[in-house]
């Protein structure tokens, strides 16, 4: 095991690398260049000021040499400066990832606890009411767009019954709890709703298969109390696949939902990064798509782990 | 031959009977005459031309039967050319994805060891790297446009169909009857396209029509966030961002919701046809 870890890790060092170096070429391939949205700022810049701009931002040297520059930076946690606004860029995605992890995650987390017993019951009794229901929501959460989602539900809760609130985290200056739930309502539905249906359909999937094994059977034959056999010996089978849609949802988590964000105005990394994007302010792009990177690649470490957890059977050399 | 007949007759009379199925296919033929056969007979049905008299957001009229929007521009035309978008986008960017996973599986679960570390490694850092962000960054260096948008969610697509693949080669390629085309001589490329490929397609093709609903929602996803198609042209995304301006989103729902609504039954559409494609050809596979 240790040893599997080990090379999994030294794998995955390349990937980030070659991950990292394709997004920063890519960036700087991007039409407008730092340089031109620097510019314009500025008013008109004669060439050599210009030249000089280049020189002190480290733009005239060959792009290759740049990535290295930048990895050697990111190394001491050094993001750069935001061609925008010439804040830290580190320092304004840590205010951002909070309020994601928050948003996101509650969203995240009511699916999970909304999909899991549904499938199962699902599963369990077939073309039954429950069976019924989690069919409409996987099929629901594939069709209905997040973003047609949220504005319905904002004409209704907004404006019609005029119940919630629809921007931001808080109301002017306040700060308590409740007018922060209050703000999370919308959203977070809207986010519960789209991480729901693949997992019901996961999670219903995995279970239906496990409930026809023969061992089912030998348990009941064993005498044992009904919850006991669908939970101890058919649901902690079914878990592997389910457990892989759940933590697949932590770069998710960490990165944002992206238009949910955008709509309800909530300051997490979703709207920072479409923000970022549209203002052309590459450094703090690079900033998010590397933590959201090397998300990704711990949590494909992490499914490895608990993979060898849940099931015992599965060892690796 | 006889056999085979059979099974695709039988498998024809239970697509038909599936009342999903048919109304799938109904509503996506009318939805199809509709934008692509309609805006050429009716002249009035211009997405791109002001209405002289009816400026700006004006309700519904005989002459404009779902309004005008912003700058008096026809809002039915623009629905119509909206789902050639649409359509376009959710019809093509799936066979770039199997253009780039068809092989990639092919190569990973035929010859195993490094090509197969590198490809399903690659395959599972794209699948769990959230989309969106990458979608943004492409399209942010390529330049928003409709081609974009089919190529990026074409790319983006790649890596579901290749472990599809991957995991049907795995099996078949364990099958007597590839021990015995071995034997007999046949060349790998022979192998792989004439015996291995065809008999790993069939999932393949069911996923297709799911495929298609999906990339429609993320292009009007990201139409939405006006990074995708963009102005003049009309999406049905962009349509819906009109309703980001408060107003609009209050005292005009015809402008906003229609557009919604087409996109939930074009992809429900496609999801249905999906399910009927899959149980009427084996009523028992899982997807």
């Amino acid at each position: 095991m240790a040893k599997y870890m080990v090379k999994r890790l030294l794998t995955i060092i390349p990937i980030f690398f070659g991950i990292t170096a394709i997004i920063f070429i890519l960036l700087n391939l991007a039409p407008g260049s730092a340089l031109d949205v620097l510019a314009s700022g500025e008013g008109n810049m004669d060439p050599e000021q210009l030249q000089q701009l280049k020189i002190s931002l480290g733009l005239d040297k060959p792009i290759i040499v740049r990535y290295f520059i930048w990895l050697g930076d990111i190394l001491h946690g050094d993001f750069g400066r935001s061609y925008f606004n010439n804040q830290d860029v580190m320092l304004a995605v840590k205010l951002r990832i909070g309020p994601s992890l928050l948003l996101t995650g509650t969203g995240v987390i009511m699916a999970i606890l909304i999909s899991l017993p549904l499938g199962l019951m699902a599963a369990y009794k077939p073309y039954s009411i429950w069976d019924k229901i989690s069919n409409f929501f996987a099929l629901a959460g594939a069709v209905l767009p997040g973003f047609f989602l949220s504005l319905g539900l904002i004409y209704i809760f907004a404006i019609q019954l005029k119940l919630l609130p629809t921007m931001g985290m808080h109301t002017g200056t306040k700060t308590d709890l409740i007018d922060l739930i209050h703000h999370m309502i919308l959203p977070a539905s809207v986010i519960c709703f789209g991480s729901m249906g693949g997992m019901i359909k996961q999670t219903r999937g995995a279970c239906l298969e496990v409930f026809n094994e023969e061992y089912m059977k030998t348990a009941r034959s064993k005498g044992i109390s009904e919850a006991a056999v669908v939970i101890k010996h058919g649901f902690r089978n079914a878990l592997i696949p389910v457990l892989t849609t759940v933590l697949m949802q932590i770069p998710h988590i960490i990165g944002g939902s992206t238009i949910t964000e955008q709509i309800f105005a909530w300051p997490g990394m979703g709207s920072a990064m479409i923000n970022a994007i549209n203002n052309r302010d590459y450094p703090m792009v690079m900033c998010v798509a590397t933590i959201l990177c090397a998300t990704v690649l711990a949590t494909n470490i992490l499914l490895d782990i608990v993979y060898s957890i849940a099931d015992p059977r599965i060892t690796y050399d | 031959m006889m056999f085979e007949k059979m099974k695709k007759s039988q498998a024809w009379r239970r697509f038909k009977k599936n009342k999903r199925a048919r109304f799938a296919v109904i509503f996506l033929s009318i939805e199809i005459i509709a934008c692509f056969i309609l805006p050429l007979f009716l002249e009035s049905l211009n997405p791109n031309k002001s209405d002289p008299v009816l400026i700006t957001w004006s309700a519904p009229s005989v002459q404009h039967l779902l309004g005008t929007d912003k700058i008096g521009r026809d809002l039915l035309a623009r629905l119509l050319y909206g789902g050639r978008v649409s359509l376009t986008v959710g019809l093509i960017s799936p066979m770039i994805s199997l253009a780039i996973g068809i092989p990639l599986g092919l190569i990973a679960g035929y010859y195993r060891g490094i090509p197969e570390a590198i490809i399903m490694r690659i395959a599972d850092v794209f699948m769990s790297f959230p989309s969106m962000i990458l979608i943004l960054i492409l399209v942010a260096v390529i330049g928003p446009s409709m081609t974009t948008l089919i190529l990026v969610i074409g790319v983006m697509g790649w890596t579901g169909i290749a472990k599809l693949i991957y995991g049907n080669v795995l099996s078949i390629r364990q099958k007597e009857y590839i021990e015995s085309s071995k034997c007999i001589g046949r060349n790998t490329a022979e192998i792989l396209f004439k015996e291995i490929l065809p008999n790993s397609m069939g999932p393949v093709w069911v996923t297709l029509s799911f495929r298609v609903g999906g990339a429609i929602l993320q292009e009007s996803g990201l139409s939405f966030l006006g990074v995708g198609v963009q102005a003049p042209q009309a999406s049905w995304g962009n349509l819906i961002n009109a309703a980001q301006d408060l107003p609009t989103l209050m005292l005009r729902p015809w402008a906003w919701v229609p557009a919604g609504v087409l996109i939930v039954l074009t992809t429900l559409s496609f999801n249905f046809l999906g399910e009927g494609v899959r149980d009427a050809l084996d009523p028992k596979m899982k997807l």
